[in-house]
């Protein structure tokens, strides 16, 4: 066992280490990067720049195909980019789901012309992705969604309602799946485009999160014509190209939400508690050990996939913990926090209590990272099935035409 | 990166786990459970015949030299089969307290007796009620001579040698051997009879000084390097945990169909997953910093412990609620786990301990 990089690999990470020095400043002091309220114009133009500049230097796309502008390096190069840039200052949260699910998806699927159109501009941060799939009625249950899309010459009409969707309203492309075919049981009767985000019909509005922010938006469609030309995949075969998307979100490696164990730590150590530092009271540093064991057992799992990675082999099933425990761990850690800082712990002002305000506000953003890119009780689902191989729910609506499936109240 | 195993490592667990189901059956580990004998001496002397014990000791001193990384990925195939054998005892406390702490001619005396199974050994350290603390050190030596009740010592009753802890002339901590023959012991009855345990009370025997250092220190040192290998056993046993579950869940049926087909069950069974790929990753690290001898090791062995205490703790207490009551009787295997699960969680301290430890230790490097 050892930690060190291969020959190949260290080289990358050294060409990295001095991309990110030359072009972006380290994280300065410990101040965290909260994003309290969703990008205004002038991060997104950070955004677009930084792309860019990842891009000229050979830094994005690492595992595309060279012929659109990658380095069709091991995914492990990817990691190593990933690890270096944590440590720098840089604009995040526009290109993550438009080159990490998106364009792979086009890569699968779409004409080698249009890849020519779209994959450059994308890589080079000239064009924003989004992704279409929740909807007010199909979330964990994704194939459940009522969107319409119906056959009108060469064109597709469109009509309904997505929900959850990041960065909608700075996008200018799409993907999309929809339901073509009613009558027949719903993964049978899905139909998957990519679509112009401008397109007329489409009206964009954000959702007010419970956490005051609008990161969010429902996308509402009206008569909204996409050419057939923009279909991936065949027709009712909209469910398999979006299991190809959702194995890409899969391969993410997020990043660790804070607080973290050192921020609990840190914040334990200045809060007072019965007449000392908090962190000498048994109650707290019980609680501090199993979060740190926890914490641990994710970053080396997270070497045990690098190590899959760095072999080129396909990670093993531990890659699918990871946001299950870091979700339920922030959770506990803010509200703990909040617990230290008695009922002070209810101010959000960050001038006046600990740590900038991190703790309140990940107490109020916690809940989303439980739900977002599959649910708790979604992923114990398919850790149970697909990596203990027990048998799947019985489902009331097997083989059911969709228009028969019973909906409850909401329909 | 290449956080994993070798290849030849990996080849000797899957002959380790294939040798173990073969010859340490529950049926075998039964005969210990049920009092036919105390532990399984037919096993002990396969596993001594094949170098297990010896995995880590260098071959100088009679040992196999497989490193530490062998000795973990066989703690793990232990674990795994409930193994009624003192290996933790022998091979992870008294062979590593004399390779830690012994002279040379003490390690050329035991550690080759040791590695070929002759002798088993035991590791004395607890006396009565409470966690490693060295304020409750009460055994003495002076003059090459013994004192002290100490219990529980795991293996006490079948072992040949205890490393045991005292105090010497000074007042300081230090540990010493004793040769066992002849002292009195008493056999105690504890949560998990496929182990032994027992109670020496030594009344002025002899004893050897392990080397020339004292201080606590040098216990803890033993305890944190055993504590990796025994959170290898700990991943073992809560791997097995989940799979009996997991199979039973795939085959009782309920309601028409499999339980496992319900969620209930299911994320029961994924916890446990979780749990246990948890335990089995910070597992690893200990084992990389055993065999780097690390820096970091002390507190990589106290997050091992930490982690693969809990994983084992719910494997083998939800593999029970996954059976139903057929998991509470007597000839199904469920208990023979939560048993060993307990034992293993309490047998280096308990998790108050070892908790606090963490973060003492955290504390420490944060403060550097």
């Amino acid at each position: 066992m050892d930690f060190n990089d291969t020959p190949d690999e260290a080289v990358f990470r050294a060409e990295a280490r001095a991309f990110l020095s030359a072009n972006a400043e380290l994280k300065a002091g410990s101040r965290p990067t909260l994003r309290a309220s969703g990008l205004d114009a002038a991060g997104v133009a950070r955004c677009k720049d930084w792309q860019a500049k990842k891009a000229a230097a050979g830094m994005a796309g690492l595992t595309w195909p060279k012929k659109f502008g990658g380095r069709e390096a091991s995914p492990i190069l990817q990691v190593i980019y990933n690890q270096e840039e944590e440590d720098f200052a840089v604009p995040r949260g526009l290109f993550e789901i438009g080159l990490g699910m998106c364009i792979p998806t086009m890569m699968a699927y779409a004409k080698p012309e249009q890849l020519d159109r779209y994959v450059g501009p994308a890589l080079r941060g000239e064009e924003v992705w989004c992704q279409l799939f929740s909807e007010p009625a199909g979330g964990s249950d994704l194939a459940a969604l009522r969107t319409r899309a119906e056959r009108d010459g060469d064109d597709w009409i469109i009509n309904g309602q997505k929900i959850w969707t990041s960065g909608a309203h700075l996008s200018d492309f799409g993907i999309i799946v929809v339901r073509t075919d009613p009558n027949v049981p719903k993964h049978e009767g899905l139909t998957f485009f990519f679509l112009d985000m401008k397109s007329p019909g489409i009206d964009i509005r954000p959702i007010h999160q419970m956490s005051g922010a609008r990161h969010f938006n429902e996308v509402f469609f009206t008569d909204v014509r996409v050419p057939d030309a923009q279909r991936l995949g065949g027709v009712g075969q909209g469910w398999k190209v979006s299991l190809t998307t959702l194995m890409n979100e899969r391969l993410a490696v997020g990043e660790v939400p804070r607080p973290e164990v050192d921020d609990i730590v840190a914040l334990s150590r200045t809060v007072v508690l019965d007449g000392e530092p908090a962190i000498r009271n048994a109650a707290v540093r019980e609680k501090i050990a199993d979060w740190f064991a926890r914490s641990q057992g994710l970053k080396y799992t997270r070497f045990r996939i690098m190590t899959a990675l760095s072999r080129g082999e396909t990670p093993g099933p531990e890659n699918s913990i990871a946001k299950l425990v870091n979700a339920a761990k922030q959770q506990e850690i803010a509200s703990f926090g909040l617990d230290l800082m008695g009922e002070a712990g209810l101010v959000v002002d960050d001038d006046l209590v600990e740590a900038y305000a991190m703790f309140q506000s990940a107490l109020m953003t916690a809940p989303s990272l439980r739900i977002a890119g599959g649910s708790d009780e979604i992923l114990r689902n398919i850790i149970a099935e697909r990596v203990l191989g027990l048998p799947a729910d019985i489902r009331a609506d097997k083989g059911m035409p969709f228009n028969l499936v019973p909906t409850g109240r909401r329909s | 990166m290449n956080f994993d195993f070798s290849d030849d490592l990996k080849q000797l667990r899957d002959q380790a786990r294939r040798f173990l189901s073969e010859q340490c059956t529950p049926a075998v580990v039964r005969r210990s459970l049920d009092g036919q004998e105390t532990f399984s001496a037919d096993l002990w002397r396969a596993i001594a015949d094949m170098g297990w014990i010896g995995a880590a000791i260098p071959e100088e001193y009679g040992g196999a030299g497989l490193g530490y990384e062998g000795l973990c990925v066989l703690a793990e195939e232990i674990g795994r089969a409930v193994a009624p054998v003192p290996f933790s005892s022998t091979a992870y406390l008294a062979a590593e307290a004399i390779l830690l702490a012994g002279t040379e001619a003490q390690k050329k005396a035991w550690l080759p007796r040791l590695a070929d199974g002759s002798v088993i050994g035991c590791w004395a350290l607890a006396e009565g009620t409470g966690n490693p603390d060295p304020r409750t050190i009460r055994a003495h030596a002076a003059g090459g001579r013994l004192s002290g009740a100490k219990f529980p010592v795991a293996d006490g009753g079948i072992a040949d040698i205890a490393v045991v802890a005292a105090r010497d002339e000074a007042g300081a901590i230090a540990l010493y051997l004793v040769e066992l023959e002849g002292t009195t012991r008493r056999t105690l009855t504890t949560l998990d009879p496929s182990r032994d345990h027992a109670r020496l009370d030594l009344d002025g025997v002899k004893a050897e000084r392990l080397g020339s250092d004292s201080g606590w220190a040098l216990v803890q040192t033993v305890l944190d390097r055993a504590a990796i290998l025994i959170a290898f056993e700990q991943v073992g046993g809560a791997d097995a945990s989940l799979q009996m579950a997991r199979a039973y869940a795939m085959d009782r049926y309920a309601f028409g169909r499999p339980i496992g087909s319900f969620q209930a069950i299911k994320h029961k069974l994924a916890d446990m997953y979780v749990a246990l790929e948890l335990a089995r990753s910070n597992a690893w690290y200990g084992a990389w910093a055993l065999s780097a001898n690390a820096a970091e090791l002390p507190l990589a062995a106290a997050t091992a412990r930490v982690s693969a205490t809990e994983a084992f703790h719910l494997g083998a207490k939800e593999n029970i609620q996954t059976h139903g009551g057929v998991g509470f009787t007597w000839a199904v295997d469920c208990h023979l786990f939560y048993r060993r699960s307990k034992n293993l969680a309490l047998t280096l301290g308990g998790m108050p301990f070892w908790k606090n430890r963490l973060v003492d230790l955290l504390e420490t490097r944060n403060a550097a």
